[in-house]
């Protein structure tokens, strides 16, 4: 394991994770690894397509993975496995007879990608449910979901987190790859109506007295949302919710600065980081003294981001030091090692209530976002 | 040096900053606060206070302290977000982030202080002689003792300004004297034209509550477009296409200017010849009003080798050398890329390379690239190239009969039309796909500023309604 202690990192502003919560949180994560291989790669409970793929490897995962390192030696997960189907190869057989769902990410055109779910997302949730603080998500308050919905499993996973805390979700519908046509197509004033389509219903909700105190909403809609509520003589604040959380890559320390600055009037709000293929990273508190910085934990041990060399996957950067996203995801469900996400940002100490790395400055892959356009104009 | 947004007054530094590098030397140059589309938007809800700090000081007024914000922007030293600034420093950081030769950039400064220094005569010409009172109040008598009223369409302008091209600034000198004020998203690589006529406006007594300035990425220039009643943007083809018919939009693309010369005026072309090339190469073949083509039913190929002369040697120079003529293009790849679509062209059937003889085009540097003159002969007006654009000296002399010249050209921002046939003219006059017309061997580059460019911009910032007082109010007044 890299030292905790780098000398040209500044010391850090957060309560560091101590060495021995470290090391256990270690032990326990190689001990889940060990666990979870064993379930995937096992006849009797694992999926069809693990089981397949297994005996193309030059090793055996039931006896030579003994720690989290040791799916380093698996080759690199490609995503191009979960487009098109059959999806029932990714089922489990010790899952068979569990009700599944199917998630979609992407999609707006070809083929998405999917991930067979049973109860993994209701699990993450409640889990995340743990970080919330609960003098701004109060037990018992109803919630409004003003985000992605359709294939996704936001939508599902909001109304369990609301459910699981003893409320009730309110959902307004919303699709994303409807919105990423529009902004294809140049359709900008399609997009405008678009957005205050999704935007009037959600206030008619939040005015229609069902006490909605928490909401989920991604930061795009959270603007439109604050500054239509500010023409109408209110606020977020004033209109009763007292704790967002949001997600998404737009989630910079100059955006939440100005966020809580200027649009939330109080509310408190909580960024995370997540997709279908990973669960839900919760975030370290978000203070001025910290320069506004944003760092996720993942869920460990059900999910584990690295962050890697741009050319050597197999190696973390330093501390404070830039590197792509890699993702593993350990559950019964769904078994991903080293998932080369598209997205890159700076691998962060490992923080008192999450003793493991974080990452901060969370942004898309260079490489992928450098999509050359030469303007003449 | 950093300069922070300036929301309507108040500045304000972001966490995320860009920083500004010299076109050649990579040398840091200043950073620049980069904000997001929902401050704008925000900000925006409170424009009307814009056009109120303006209307609370008398419109004369006003265009006395332009005409003396133009002296400062031209000679003062003025506070620019933590730095002071002499028109000296202003040059060389322009030149240093646009590529642009320092003498274009001082020539740029000029044409601006001539717009705001004559202000008064400029708002004289394009409201045809109203009293400038009558945008204050909303209506009044005119001369002729009719009310006419004229109510604003919007309290601001917003402006998404480009980087290429510093000659566009005057297009919009002329809205705080109009009562409205400016939301300017400023050009990534070029903020010092809208930093600093902010900063001389300011000093000179106009109120900082009526100017915004909101640097950032795309999403600052989807939030003017959706939050203004009133947005000028500057953009390629595509941009023009997709705000095409939308009342609240503006939009400066590619002119495709062009010079036709007549078939009783063709055979004197040499005569001309100085005209067209200051058409084609001035201000670095950056203007939308500069010309792409220049259309004869003969003598093009004589015409194309003697631009070809006069413009295929001009090469590239150090940016303070006062003889550079050539703008750099500073994205990376882009002159390149350019060149090689103009390459492809030129391979067309029917199209030939005039300034084949004087050497490559294309010349790289570290960090940039440089396009020199070419000059294009096309046989019809059917190659790709004849309607083609660039930003650079570029041209390309069609052969096309008189009788199929207005078809053949399409949209024109700019028409000199060197003809002495008074049918042709008729019909010149008569085309409205051309936007200026000039008649006679002016240069497509030569405005005449009395005059309104690409729409008056009186009646896009205004609408001219009826308005009727009934004398018992009349008498209140």
């Amino acid at each position: 394991m890299t030292t905790l202690s780098s000398p040209s990192v500044p010391a850090p502003v957060f309560e560091v994770a101590s060495d021995t919560a470290v090391r256990t949180a270690r032990e326990r994560l190689d001990a889940h690894t060990v666990e979870t291989v064993a379930w995937h790669f096992h006849e009797t409970t694992g999926c069809p397509f693990w089981l397949d793929y297994a005996k193309s490897l030059k090793f055996d995962p039931l006896t030579e993975v003994r720690s989290f390192d040791d799916l380093k030696k698996f080759p690199p997960f490609e995503d191009e496995w979960l487009r098109g189907g059959p999806v029932r190869r990714w089922v489990p057989k010790g899952m068979a007879d569990q009700p599944a769902f199917v998630f979609e990410t992407g999609g707006t055109t070809g083929i998405p990608k999917s991930r067979y779910n049973s109860r993994d997302f209701r699990t993450d949730y409640e889990m995340f449910s743990e970080t919330l603080p609960e003098e701004y998500f109060p037990k018992g308050a109803n919630w409004l979901m003003l985000g992605p919905s359709g294939p996704r499993r936001l939508r599902l996973s909001i109304e369990h987190l609301a459910q699981h805390r003893g409320g009730i979700c309110f959902c307004v519908d919303l699709d994303p790859r409807w919105v990423i046509k529009l902004i294809q197509k140049g359709w900008m004033e399609h997009l405008e109506a678009y957005k205050q389509h999704c935007i009037d219903q959600a206030i008619t909700i939040l005015e229609a007295g069902h006490d909605i105190r928490c909401m989920f909403t991604t930061p795009k809609l959270l603007e439109s949302l604050a500054l239509a509520l500010e023409k109408k003589g209110t606020t977020i604040g004033k209109v009763g919710i007292t704790g967002i959380f949001s997600g998404g890559t737009e989630f910079t320390p100059q955006w939440t600065r100005f966020a809580v600055d200027e649009l939330l009037d109080g509310a408190f709000m909580t960024p995370t980081y997540g997709n279908t293929l990973m669960g839900l990273a919760a975030s370290r508190p978000v203070v001025p003294a910290d320069g506004y910085t944003i760092a996720y934990y993942a869920p460990q041990p059900r999910a584990v981001i690295e962050v890697v060399d741009f050319d050597n996957p197999d190696e973390v950067v330093p501390y404070g030091g830039t590197g792509r996203v890699r993702l593993t995801t350990l559950t019964k469900e769904t078994f991903i090692p080293g998932f080369l996400e598209r997205d890159e940002g700076e691998r962060e100490l490992p923080y008192v209530k999450y003793p493991w790395d974080g990452i901060s400055g969370v942004r898309p892959f260079r490489a992928l976002a450098a999509t050359t356009t030469v303007g003449v104009y | 040096m950093h300069l922070p947004a300036w929301r309507f007054g108040k500045p304000y530094e972001s966490l995320e900053r860009e920083t500004l590098v010299h076109f050649m030397t990579g040398e840091p140059i200043a950073e620049v606060s980069q904000v997001g589309g929902a401050i704008v938007g925000r900000d925006l809800q409170k424009a009307a206070q814009a056009r109120a700090a303006l209307l609370a000081i008398d419109a004369e007024e006003i265009v006395e302290r332009l005409q003396t914000a133009g002296n400062l922007y031209a000679h003062g030293t003025l506070t620019i977000g933590d730095a002071q600034q002499t028109p000296d420093d202003f040059v060389k950081q322009q030149s240093a982030t646009t590529g642009l030769p320092e003498s274009l950039s001082r020539a740029n400064m000029q044409k601006n202080l001539f717009v705001l220094s004559n202000m008064d005569r400029m708002l004289d010409a394009l409201s045809r002689g109203l009293d400038p009172a009558i945008f204050w109040k909303g209506y009044g008598v005119e001369h002729r003792g009719v009310t006419v009223s004229y109510q604003a369409q919007s309290p601001v302008l917003g402006l998404v300004l480009p980087s290429n091209s510093p000659g566009v600034h005057t297009l919009w000198l002329p809205v705080i004297a109009l009562g409205v004020g400016l939301v300017m998203k400023p050009g990534s690589q070029e903020p010092w034209t809208p930093y600093r006529m902010a900063a001389a406006m300011v000093e000179a007594g106009i109120p900082a509550e009526a100017i915004g300035l909101y640097p950032g990425a795309t999403d600052v220039g989807a939030g003017i477009l959706a939050a203004c009643g009133r947005s000028m943007i500057f953009g390629s083809a595509k941009t023009v296409e997709q705000y095409r018919g939308n009342p609240r939009v503006q939009v400066h693309g590619p002119g495709f200017s062009k010079i036709i010369l007549g078939d009783d005026c063709v055979d004197d072309w040499e005569d001309h010849l100085d005209m067209m090339a200051e058409s084609v190469a001035i201000n670095s073949g950056r203007g939308c009003i500069n010309a792409s083509a220049i259309y004869a039913s003969r003598h093009t190929k004589a015409i194309a080798e003697a631009l070809a002369a006069r413009l295929g040697p001009i090469d590239v120079k150090p940016p303070q050398d006062p003889e550079a003529k050539l703008a750099a293009f500073t994205i990376p790849g882009a002159a390149k890329a350019i060149w090689g679509q103009i390459e492809g062209h030129l391979k067309a059937p029917g199209v030939t390379h005039a300034t084949e003889p004087y050497g490559p085009r294309f010349v790289e540097g570290e960090r940039c690239g440089w396009l020199r003159p070419t000059v294009a002969h096309c046989a019809t007006p059917e190659p790709e190239i004849a309607k083609a654009e660039y930003m650079f000296p570029f041209v390309s002399v069609v052969e096309c009969p008189q009788a199929k010249m207005l078809e053949a050209i399409g949209p024109t921002l700019v028409c000199s039309a060197i003809t002495d046939d008074d049918a042709f003219q008729r019909h010149l006059i008569d085309a409205t796909h051309i936007d200026r017309l000039n008649l006679g061997p002016i240069p497509t580059t030569k405005l005449d500023w009395l005059q309104p460019h690409e729409g008056n911009i009186i009646d896009f910032l205004y609408r001219s309604r009826a308005l009727q007082v009934s004398e018992a109010v009349g008498a209140h007044h």
